[in-house]
């Protein structure tokens, strides 16, 4: 029998667009030609309108074939035992645009290898970084990461080393890492695609970290939304344990390190790290006041170092190729770099990841090609619900933590929302406040109520009933919940809806005035 | 097996309400009524803090839901992407409104905020099958081929 290997993406995006189902339509085409047909299933290189994409190895390279669907299966399998010729070949896969002038710091392996094998995982360079961790003590770890200059990714952008040292530094009988794979922004995949296409490197960043700052025990707390990420984190760490990787004696270094998933239950809030360790403690993820940070009390009041996916996936790489070569990448106090997400309505969507310091309009234009109807793109909502509402006039900023905070916005956790020109902003700012009602926990008042206040005020801005006195009223609502709010859930909600009065004025029956005095 | 057999194992577990919580709607469908008193004695609370807990949450429902759960994402990129216009079109299409269950119990349409599927939507969650690019005859098919599944 002629021996044939494919590679499809087990990735919920491609999941959702067929790929299980072709991948049974596979098995089945090569049965009937007796074709021992073995399918490897992959993470997602992030293109993900060529998905389900299927890649065969020749002559050391991945071809891809893309979209692939179930009717294509019998030409498909002819191209690939033949010249390799198909309306829906795109040719080398790493030398697609999109992909080569990427630099894949953290994603370099997803899409490749086989995320479910450790061998694989080290034949691509991954626990190199741990190694050398294994090897260094526990201040020099918490100074390569200081020293990277790595921010955290989940959207505050602060500095990891600090919490490093800070949780090191804690004296105390049990210390803890949670990762936060939350991941409830709006636009965001990031952290989901890493966990689903390379999930050893989220445990290797994980033990790195544990290793650091003292912490035996490490917990993912995963929202309940991604089933597949669930199902492959699961199943890594228990081939992680088998491996010598996690466990009482780390790849035999005498330290202990062990890692369990937690599924949240749909609350958006708990993306918030307080009100995440409340419910990973099982209680109602309501936040809690800082201080105490959760640095030093965190997780059942014990030391806890809180960090996104994509921060915990950027530290391999530090340790590995050490905290200058990673400092190199990007621009001033952003350093490293960003799985960007392009998303929306967007021709080429999917992941991108670079270096900081790229232009906006890179990102939306060149790289994403604009809109997926052709229509011309009239915002983008940079960073989650909680993220400013841009216009193309804005284009030009780079995408770096301090340029987009200098315009009213934030880079979050990279993910961009692209609109066309039907967009109404003034809906677009009314959901702004109904998420925020949907999503409080409800300790605070300028948040609980004033979202709900302000959802009124929309509607009656929109209805032009005392229009100049309600588009006043929304302004000191703004003011109040960004004053008044514990967390940023309030204290952001007015982001999108300032952001969105400000560079969409029309939308909002307000004369574009201040406009041209820009 | 019993609500208490089902719960029991996770004390002591970090977060164990919760995962047991889960467990028991994984069992059910729903969190049946008893569910409230039995986990506040297995774990040792009041039912004050258990029904703080399931109040808390949008996974947990106290009824049942329909054989099959239809969820929709309202987040930003799928509005990007007409996931307004699908709603309409998915109300219309099963005769239900957002959030409610059909009378004949098969059926339930609710949101969902964000299935990271944002680069190609708008995207659904039928069951537990993912819809990306979804439209309202995709997500019907969908639906059909669920409950054949289930009928077979
Ligand atoms: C309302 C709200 C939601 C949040 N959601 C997330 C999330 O889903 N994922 C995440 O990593 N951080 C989220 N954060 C940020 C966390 O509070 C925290 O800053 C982060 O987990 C710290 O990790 P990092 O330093 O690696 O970014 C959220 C914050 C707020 C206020
Ligand atoms: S701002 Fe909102 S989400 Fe944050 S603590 Fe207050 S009520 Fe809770
Ligand atoms: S916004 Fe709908 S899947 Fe992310």
């Amino acid at each position: 029998m002629t021996a044939l290997t494919l590679y499809l993406p087990l990735d919920s995006a491609a999941v959702a667009l067929g790929a299980d189902e072709l991948a049974d339509a596979l098995v089945r085409e090569a049965d009937k030609r007796k074709l021992d047909l073995k399918i490897v299933r992959t993470g997602s290189r992030g293109m993900h309108w060529l998905e389900p994409l299927v890649e065969v190895e020749k002559d050391g390279k991945r071809i891809g074939y893309g979209p692939v669907d179930e009717g294509d299966t019998a030409s498909l399998l002819d191209a690939v035992m033949g010249d390799g010729k198909h309306e829906k070949s795109v040719g080398a896969v790493e030398e697609i645009p999109f992909f080569k002038n990427q630099t894949r710091l953290i994603f370099g392996r997803c899409g490749v290898i086989d995320p479910l094998s450790v061998e694989d995982y080290e034949k691509h360079g991954g626990n190199a970084g741990l190694d050398k961790a294994l090897k260094m003590d526990s201040a020099a770890i918490c100074e390569e990461v200081f020293e990277s200059g790595l921010r955290g990714r989940g959207g505050a952008g602060f500095p990891a080393g600090i919490k490093w040292r800070t949780v090191a530094g804690a004296e105390a009988d049990q210390k803890y890492i949670v990762v936060n794979a939350d991941e409830g922004d709006s636009g965001t995949f990031a952290d989901r695609m890493i966990m689903e296409g390379d999930p050893f490197i989220l445990i290797e960043g994980m033990t790195i970290a544990g290793v650091a700052v003292g912490a035996t025990e490490g917990y993912i707390y995963l929202r309940s939304e991604y089933p597949v990420a669930a199902r492959v984190l699961n199943d890594a760490i228990a081939d992680a344990r088998k491996a010598g990787l996690l466990g009482e004696n780390v790849r035999g270094s005498g330290k202990a390190f062990d890692i369990e998933v937690f599924i949240g239950a749909g609350a958006y809030i708990c993306g918030e790290e307080t009100s995440l360790l409340n419910s990973l403690e099982g209680k109602r993820g309501e936040v809690r006041s800082k201080p105490p940070l959760p640095a030093l009390e965190g997780l059942f009041g014990k030391p806890t170092l809180v960090h996104n996916v994509i921060s915990l996936c950027s530290v391999p790489a530090i340790l590995e190729k050490g905290a200058k070569f990673y400092r190199d990448y990007g621009m001033g106090k952003s350093t490293g770099t960003m799985p960007f997400q392009i998303a929306g309505n967007v021709k080429h969507g999917g992941l991108y990841e670079t270096a900081f310091g790229l232009k906006l309009r890179e990102l939306v234009e060149d790289i994403g090609g604009g809109t997926l109807n052709g229509r011309p793109v009239r915002a983008v909502q940079i960073g989650g619900p909680l993220g400013a509402y841009l216009s193309p006039r804005l284009f030009d900023l780079e995408m770096d933590y301090e340029t987009m905070a200098a315009n009213g916005a934030g880079v979050g956790h990279g993910g961009i929302v692209i609109y066309d020109d039907s967009v109404n902003l003034l809906e677009q700012a009314r959901y702004a406040f109904e998420f925020c009602v949907e999503e409080s926990c409800g300790k605070c008042t300028p948040c609980r109520v004033g979202s709900v206040r302000g959802v009124e005020i929309m509607d009656r801005i929109k209805e032009g009933v005392e229009h100049g006195k309600n588009v006043d009223v929304l302004e000191d609502l703004c003011e109040l919940m960004v004053d008044g709010s514990l967390c940023a859930m309030g204290g952001m909600t007015p982001i999108p809806v300032q952001s969105a009065v400000k560079h969409f004025p029309e939308d909002f029956g307000i004369k574009p005035a201040k406009q041209a005095a820009e | 097996m019993t609500l208490a057999s089902i719960i029991e194992p996770y004390v002591g577990k970090t977060g164990g309400l919760i995962s047991a919580l889960h467990a028991v709607q994984k069992e059910h469908g729903f969190l049946p009524e008893d569910t409230e008193a039995v986990a506040a004695d297995v774990f040792n609370l009041t039912r004050a803090e258990v029904k703080g807990v399931i109040s808390f949450y949008h996974d947990f429902k106290r009824a049942p839901q329909g054989e099959t759960v239809v969820r929709v994402c309202a987040a930003e990129a799928c509005q990007a992407t007409g996931g307004r216009a699908l709603v309409a079109a998915l109300e219309k299409k099963f005769a239900l409104k957002m959030g409610d269950t059909s009378a004949s119990k098969d059926l339930t349409l609710e949101p969902v905020y964000c299935l990271g599927l944002c680069s190609c939507a708008p995207s659904a969650m039928v069951g537990d099958r993912l819809v990306a690019r979804a439209n309202a005859d995709k997500i019907g098919a969908v639906v059909e081929k669920t409950k054949k599944e289930r009928a077979s």
